[in-house]
């Protein structure tokens, strides 16, 4: 720095002007003004030995066209994965597939945008009116729910990369029990409203954030994902795709519009003859046995249940909602500028350690503390908001999950569990049904 | 599972299921159509800006890419073209050779080569470069701010939240759409037709 102060700027003087960097100042005027700034300490040289000044280069992206093409090879491998799926009733179509899909959206397309991710830029997009979205965002929210809304999940099962993944490991899938199934199975709510929750305040993308697979896809995994991944691939092998069934929030959504989906897999092409032949062929536990109504219950206790569950379900939804508001500034402490600003209303405490580098880069922006501080109290207004919809949604989903398991269905056959089941086409090779003839192929 | 079309129960099971899927599907449709008025085929990409940035070496090290997307840029037509160049060369330097103990770089990815008395062109070579801002900082400090930080988008995959927008300690990132992808400072063309004007 001392060095500096005796060096003397050198003016070039009476130089010949170059026609040619006069031509290409005039290139620069026209394309590159996007921001002006004018600190130039040192005038700019006139070259006499007719020294062309190169070009500052800006690389464009990724092609318009590319994105299309994403969009297109969605819709056709929907296409394919759900006439495998529902026409076909093959496996081995759909495992070709599902390999496919995970060369393309996983490893060449490196897992980004996928439809799991893209819920936070619809959510984003819905509250802040300034975020501009692309369409393939869009496309890959949508296209996967409406297929999934007439023919059940068969996006997880051949074309979600990170389905595929998994399925390549679970080698010796063991059953988790309901309960089990049950308690992990509100996991992937809690990752859905928190990633609503922190997308729609503009914190972050937690979805991508801990995105357990995209640093395979890129061949250059962080330690702490590295050991995220190796752990949901090893847990893999026994408990056939853990993140799908206890991590992944786009799956809640599917598994809620699959319940209503039109035309479901069906594991017998005809009619069930209770062979129980498919009963451990789902790794998933995704078949539902059948229930036969041997004892059915007396009236006054199933109308003691209801009664139960009609005042459970608002209690828990109510308590989910004062809980998560009582939350709201622990959950406000990921935000960037919420951390700022409790940073720059302690500075007394923390006497001896240097400034952190957010501090110095705030106040070396020149914006006013009180306008940091007022953006910081909307945030955390509407984190108090987010706090009572997503606590509230919570318990509400809580309170179904109890529910659920009070009452009892009856019904005959095995069936897939529409909202469960990944139309992964397993148990179809189970069932000795055909469809001509309503007699088991092998005696 | 075929359940007699006559059965009541199963007609209304079905009705109810027929009346929920159009709900969902006009609930699907209507969160597309409401936020499809704001979207754009080509889509955003992150950069960062220049102005803000603090050099604080987190572009090196955040990015899912490595070596990191962002690179040096040099912006030539803001350049002293200075013997000493605040970026080059180390603050305590005392030859101005290209000694690797001389350079500020940690990777040597600045080239430096003799254009004409008393005149120096500095390229960043990018493949080497870790996007550490180094160079940037010693350049803005004690030159003409011509080496900036810019997200590479030959390199950058676009992540959906780029992952060093979220470290970023002076929030330089933001989304800029796709055929302008660049932030670039620039000096204002006044102050370019005036450094000239001299040697009129
Ligand atoms: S559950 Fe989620 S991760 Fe699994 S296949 Fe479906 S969308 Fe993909
Ligand atoms: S298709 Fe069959 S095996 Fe596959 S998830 Fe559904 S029920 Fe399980
Ligand atoms: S993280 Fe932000 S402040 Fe740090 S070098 Fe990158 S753009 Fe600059
Ligand atoms: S978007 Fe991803 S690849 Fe691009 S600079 Fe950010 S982290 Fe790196």
């Amino acid at each position: 720095m001392i060095r500096i102060k005796t060096y003397k700027p050198l003016r070039p003087g009476g130089k010949k002007r170059k026609r040619l960097a006069l031509v290409f100042l005039l290139f620069l005027l026209t394309t590159q003004f996007l921001n002006v700034y004018g600190v130039q300490r040192f005038p700019k040289p006139e070259f006499e030995s007719g020294y062309f000044q190169p070009e500052t280069l800006q690389p464009a992206g990724r092609a318009e066209m590319l994105a299309i093409m994403d969009v297109f090879f969605l819709v056709l491998s929907l296409a394919i994965v759900t006439w495998l799926v529902l026409k076909k009733r093959s496996r081995t179509g759909v495992f070709w597939m599902s390999l496919a899909s995970l060369a393309y959206f996983g490893f060449y397309r490196q897992g980004c945008v996928c439809s799991i991710g893209a819920i936070q830029n619809m959510t984003l997009a819905l509250f802040d009116k300034s975020y501009v979205l692309p369409l393939s965002a869009i496309a890959f929210f949508i296209l996967p729910l409406i297929v999934t809304l007439f023919f059940g999940r068969t996006f997880c099962a051949g074309v979600c990369p990170f389905g595929a993944m998994q399925d390549l490991v679970s080698f010796n899938p063991q059953k988790a029990g309901p309960k089990l199934n049950t308690v992990l199975g509100l996991i992937p709510y809690i990752y859905l409203g928190l990633a609503v929750l922190y997308a729609a305040t503009g914190t972050d993308f937690i979805i991508c954030r801990y995105d357990p697979f995209v640093g395979i896809f890129r061949f250059n995994a962080s330690f702490g994902m590295f050991i995220f991944a190796g752990a949901l691939l090893i847990s893999g092998i026994f408990i056939a795709r853990p993140y799908c069934r206890f991590l992944c929030p786009y799956g809640v959504l599917l598994n809620w519009v699959s319940r209503f989906s039109w035309k479901h897999l069906t594991i017998t092409p005809a009619q069930c003859i209770q062979c129980r032949l498919c009963e451990d062929s789902c790794p998933y536990d995704a078949i539902d046995m059948p229930v036969t109504g041997k004892n059915p219950e007396i009236r006054t206790a199933t109308l003691r249940k209801m009664i139960l569950i009609c005042l459970l379900i608002p209690f828990f939804t109510v308590l989910g909602g004062w809980t998560g508001s009582q939350l709201h500034e622990t959950l406000a402490g990921v935000n960037g500028k919420v951390r700022l600003s409790r940073a720059l209303l302690q500075p007394a405490q923390t006497t001896g350690q240097p400034e952190s580098i957010e501090i110095t880069a705030f106040k070396s922006s020149g914006k006013p503390v009180s306008q940091l501080y007022a953006e910081t109290s909307l945030l955390l207004k509407k984190f108090y908001t987010g706090g009572w919809v997503l606590g509230c949604f919570l318990g509400l989903v809580f309170g179904i999950t109890l529910a659920y398991r009070m009452v009892t269905t009856y019904k005959t056959d095995y069936t897939p569990n529409k909202g469960a089941c990944f139309s992964c086409a397993r148990c179809v090779d189970f069932c000795p049904v055909t469809l001509n003839n309503n007699t088991p192929k092998l005696t | 599972m075929e359940e007699p079309e006559n059965n009541p129960k199963f007609n209304r099971r079905k009705f109810f299921a027929t009346g929920l899927r159009a709900s969902f599907l006009l609930g699907i449709g209507g969160v597309a159509a409401l936020v499809a008025k704001r979207s754009i085929a080509g889509g955003m990409v992150w950069q960062l800006d220049p102005a803000k940035c603090v050099q604080c070496g987190r572009c090196a090290t955040n990015c899912v890419m490595a070596p990191s997307a962002v690179k040096c840029v040099h912006v030539y037509a803001m350049c002293g073209y200075c013997d000493l160049c605040g970026g080059y060369f180390k603050p305590e330097t005392k030859t101005l050779t290209t000694a690797a103990e001389n350079q500020l770089c940690p990777v040597n990815a600045i080239k430096r080569k003799f254009v004409e008395d008393p005149f120096f062109e500095y390229t960043i070579e990018e493949p080497l470069c870790i996007g550490c801002g180094k160079c940037v900082k010693g350049c803005g400090s004690f030159g003409n701010g011509s080496l900036q930080l810019q997200v590479r988008h030959n390199i950058c995959v676009n992540c959906n939240h780029c992952s060093i927008a979220r470290n970023c300690p002076s929030d330089a990132f933001s989304r800029l759409p796709a055929s302008q992808p660049y932030l670039l400072r620039q000096v204002s063309v006044e102050n370019q037709i005036t450094a000239k004007t001299p040697g009129r």
